[in-house]
């Protein structure tokens, strides 16, 4: 993984840090491009600090962001390259995550 | 008090009723179809929407195949597709003894005409990439299929509406009785209802009304739990059944997959609750990631349950009275009373207009239930038992294992059963 | 000893583990958050430079006070945090923890979930950018992040002057605050927003600093929509004399005020009825908490009170345990706190008055608007569905046709609107379209839930 990806936060995302944060640099990566976040970020933070919008909607194909930001709305959930579902506003960023803000068609083969 | 005069008047606005409603109408009879809350509120509007032909009691084919073409013709008959969907059904076996019981399901099925193809673990693999191994055999059904319950009920009676059926929701029937060469029907807000012809679709309260007339059934109430999950990628194409009934599932194309599993749960006609524990969610959960592992990242998002009227031998009451000529029953559908649904209508409309109907329907006769009647084996693995059967109640003795495949329990015991409501 | 479990940190949790762990129960306090302090009394997360004094302002002793006592109270209980209660089954909850199923048997349970904002949808409410007004204070506590870098505040909230003043601390511009209730709301609602002096000052003091601020502040305004294609661009609303206007922006932060989240309180059998100050169907209880046996309800979970009357309640739910109990301490507490909150109480349903939901002018929301996110249903499908013959008039039928309220969130955000726009459009009270039942999962659960490890 190759360090900041290359994205200018403040040109691109949606979020503004506006105070800094005393922690360990986290490398992720978003749709397969590497991605830097603090640890004790959001994922939903570490996301939306460096592009507008976490998924498409299901219904509407419209962009989504998240909503209620403390859990309770379910608007901001999104996928990781194994499959799994994750809430992003109450799930830490870590280390590592492969995260997608489109399913993985490949993992649900219809033969 | 206004007396109003009908051909019919129809008591249960569930899919029976309006289904049987319709036909009438079309037929030219004047119809009153009266409901004590909304039409299609409980287990019609509730039920997990399957029109599965495989796997049927054998008696109820000739029923099963006629209401099979009404499903596939619904857009004309009512100008709505009500999300009917011919998704095909999928029953698997997990081991020998169940593929065995699958082949028997399927010679019973193909005895009728229809298609049933036959698959071992390497067409499981090949067509169904996500089903775990632990499936062995499977039969699938192509033309088995889906449709919206929710959607169903309300569409067909507003079709029956829009024939000329006077449709009354909110509107509790206190008595009905015989007068002269028809019926009176009165309400809870005291209108009266004079026809020639009386049709109890009452679902669960259906034993209230029969108890009018001086026959009853063994019906009890029980809401079939169901789960929905949040929209996924669609990927599970055809509606499928584990025949250990763990585990009964169908994904929508909008991606949402709708899960239902046995033991079917304790209902309240009464209060009008059933509601699913959470143990149950848990347990529906287990076994659908145990069939289909993809879906463990899956998040389970509303549960729900309708109250459903049973019967020991895990068959419906359809046809007429014992008792009474000119009254007609249609109850106690156990849980596989959507896919019959349309034809049950047709058949009541044949023969109130008619006299009689092509379709056989003797094995569903109310009168079986004068002598004693074999309890299903379904019947025992498929319900909760209540606290009672631990201390000995009369669940007690019917939750016993048994190795035979059907016991015989005399009508004489149908008051000690958890009853629908009477008066 | 009876085994009393409290599900909820916030100040109303917290302080009735206080009062249940000073005379010698060990509470079980369930918390779905990572720390506790609930939603207003967050607590920044680990390494982030923030400084809560400046931001909590006038209310930072009683955040300091609150995360202090708590931090003494821990040894004294069994605090759970980032477990999520999403059933009951007899006395039992259903919890999950990291992905695990875990079960917490209960004698006793104290019930303080906290609420959530109450939204009005408009159009353009469902794209990037928009986030509630409670999610902008939330994500700038505990992320330090601003929602954007101009930000408008749109809603009926006292917090909306609040929120704004915050996120200016921060360097965000605020290019302005547009309040859809109109300036002599607030002056009638005077008479009991008296009941708490100090708050209507505070209140007041937030006003004047944005005006001194010349931040651009409306009141009485109208919503039109909020612009954009794929995220935020302007919102454009009707001023208080009727005049169209177009701000641009890039973020929207949307709040009519607070909602509770009572669907624990309803799995535990508590009943509801329709409050007519909040237009928001409320859990039954006494003026101690008690809403059932062995089951009390606490804090903005119970009815919206604000942070001081959460922690009164919350004292005030643990003190009638513990005298159902029969564990009476000597000081009788009790009559001093009913009396403190009622009048905190009364001074909400001021607030409720000064910051008025639009409620039945949700009528006028256009047909093409969503109404809900999840199941992406429009206003118009809503209002097609009722109007189709045999058309459905109670909230829950609405939702069995149309799927308003059926998707991952439950209605949570929803429900109020979808409870107007369906009374509205049957031309009924709003109480008379019925109230929407919740169930088991209260949140979504995954179906791998790992096996059950108990408590």
């Amino acid at each position: 993984m190759g360090g900041g990806g290359g994205r200018d936060p403040t040109a691109e995302g949606r979020f503004i840090r506006a105070v800094p944060r005393d922690a360990e640099r986290v490398r992720f990566t978003i749709d397969g491009r590497p991605a830097e976040a603090w640890s004790g970020d959001s994922l939903l933070a570490a996301i939306l600090v460096t592009q507008p919008s976490l998924r498409q909607h299901e219904f509407d194909g419209g962009a989504r962001a998240g909503f209620c930001l403390m859990g309770a709305c379910q608007d901001c959930w999104v996928w990781s390259e194994k499959g799994e579902r994750l809430r992003a506003c109450t799930t830490p960023v870590a280390p590592g995550m492969a995260i997608l803000t489109a399913p993985p068609m490949e993992r649900f083969p219809h033969g | 008090m206004t007396k109003r005069q009908a051909d019919v008047v129809v008591v249960g606005g569930g899919l029976i009723g309006a289904w049987t409603a319709f036909f009438l109408a079309r037929r030219g009879r004047k119809v009153v179809l009266i409901e004590k809350g909304v039409v299609g509120a409980q287990s019609s509007g509730t039920n997990f929407g399957n029109l599965r032909l495989q796997g049927r009691f054998p008696g109820q084919y000739p029923l099963s195949l006629r209401s099979q073409a009404l499903w596939e013709d619904i857009e004309n008959l009512i100008g709505d597709r009500c999300e009917f969907h011919q998704s095909g059904h999928l029953y698997i076996a997990f081991n020998a003894a169940e593929r065995e019981k699958l082949e028997a399901y399927a010679a019973v099925s193909e005895s009728y005409g229809l298609t049933i193809e036959h698959l071992g673990p390497a067409d499981l693999t090949r067509r169904y990439p996500w089903l775990s191994t632990r499936a062995v055999a499977a039969t699938f059904s192509p033309r088995d299929a889906t449709a919206n319950p929710r959607l169903v009920t309300p569409a067909v009676a507003r079709a029956a509406k829009a024939l000329g059926v006077e449709i009354l929701e909110h509107c509790t029937v206190t008595h009905a009785r015989r007068d002269g060469a028809g019926f009176i029907v009165e309400t809870a807000d005291g209108r009266s209802f004079g026809s020639d012809h009386l049709v109890n679709s009452a679902g669960a309260w259906a034993g209230e009304i029969a108890e009018m007339f001086g026959e009853s059934a063994p019906l009890f109430p029980a809401g079939p739990p169901q789960f929905v999950t949040e929209p996924f990628p669609y990927f599970l194409f055809p509606s499928v059944q584990a025949v250990d009934g763990t585990v009964i599932f169908r994904q929508i194309p909008r991606g949402n997959i709708i899960l239902a599993g046995y033991p079917r749960t304790a209902a309240d006609p009464i209060r009008n609750r059933a509601p699913v524990p959470p143990s149950k969610t848990l347990a529906a959960m287990r076994h659908l990631a145990a069939v289909v592992p993809a879906l463990r990242h899956c998040h389970v998002i509303r549960v729900w349950s309708g109250i459903e009227g049973y019967l020991p031998d895990m068959i419906p009451v359809i046809g007429p009275s014992a008792t009474t000529e000119g009254l007609f029953h249609a109850f106690g559908f156990c849980g596989h009373g959507f896919q019959i649904g349309p034809g049950v209508g047709l058949c009541l409309s044949e023969m109130i207009c008619d006299g009689r109907t092509e379709t056989p329907l003797e094995p569903f006769s109310i009168a079986r239930f004068r002598g004693t009647v074999a309890e299903d084996e379904k019947f025992r693995r498929e319900f909760d038992r209540p606290a009672a059967a631990e201390k000995g109640g009369p669940w007690a003795r019917r939750a016993s294992p048994s190795p035979a495949a059907a016991r015989s329990i005399p009508c004489a015991a149908a008051p000690r059963w958890p009853r629908c409501p009477t008066r | 000893m009876a085994e009393v479990v409290i599900v909820g940190a916030g100040p109303a949790g917290i302080r009735a583990a206080g009062v249940l762990a000073a005379q010698g129960l060990r509470p079980i306090l369930v918390d779905e958050g990572r720390q506790a302090g609930g939603q207003g009394y967050r607590h920044p997360s680990p390494g982030l430079a923030l400084d809560m004094d400046a931001l909590m302002g006038t209310e930072a002793g009683k955040y300091r006070a609150l995360h202090a006592d708590f931090a003494e109270l821990l040894p004294l209980i069994d605090y759970r945090p980032r477990t999520l209660v999403w059933g009951i089954e007899e006395r039992r909850l259903h919890c999950m923890r990291d992905g695990r199923q875990m079960t917490i048997p209960f004698d006793v349970l104290v019930i303080a979930t906290g609420a959530m904002d109450r939204v009005a949808p408009l159009p353009g409410w469902t794209l990037p950018g928009v986030f509630t007004l409670g999610g902008a204070q939330a994500v700038l506590k505990d992320q330090g992040c601003l929602i954007g870098r101009r930000v408008a505040f749109l809603g009926a909230s006292p917090l909306l002057s609040l929120a704004a003043l915050q996120y200016r601390k921060l360097s965000a511009q605020v290019v302005a605050v547009c309040d859809t209730s109109p300036f002599r709301d607030k002056i009638a609602a005077l008479p009991r927003l008296a009941a708490v002096p100090r708050t209507l000052a505070r209140g007041i003091a937030y006003l004047a600093a944005l005006k001194s601020a010349r931040v651009p502040l409306f009141h009485g305004v109208t919503p039109l929509a909020i612009e954009g294609d794929r995220e935020v661009t302007a919102l454009r609303f009707l001023d208080g004399r009727g005049r169209e206007r177009r701000i641009t922006c890039d973020a929207v932060a949307l709040g009519y005020g607070l909602k509770p989240e009572t669907q624990l309180a309803e799995l535990a059998g508590a009943r509801f009825a329709f409050d007519a100050h909040f237009r928001l169907w409320l859990p039954v209880t006494d003026e101690d908490g008690r809403a059932g046996e062995g089951l009390y309800l606490a804090g903005d979970g119970a009815t919206i009170g604000g942070a001081d009357a959460a922690e009164a309640s919350g004292t005030l739910a643990a003190l009638a345990v513990l005298h159902d109990l029969g564990l009476r301490p000597s000081v009788d507490e009790r009559p001093a706190l009913r009396r403190r909150l009622a009048r905190l109480r009364r001074f909400q349903h001021g607030l409720a008055r000064a910051f008025r939901w639009p409620g039945p002018a949700l009528s006028r929301v256009p047909d093409e608007v969503t109404v809900c996110r999840c199941e992406h249903v429009t206003a118009g499908d809503i209002r097609r569905a009722m109007d189709a013959d045999l058309g459905p008039v109670d909230v829950n039928r609405v939702k069995a046709i149309t799927r308003c309220g059926m998707g991952r969130c439950q209605g949570r955000v929803c429900g109020p609107a979808l409870q107007e726009i369906a009374a509205a459009h049957a031309g009924l009270e709003a109480e008379a379209v019925g109230r929407l039942r919740g169930q088991a999962p209260v949140k979504p659960i995954p179906i791998g839930l790992l096996a059950e490890e108990h408590a």
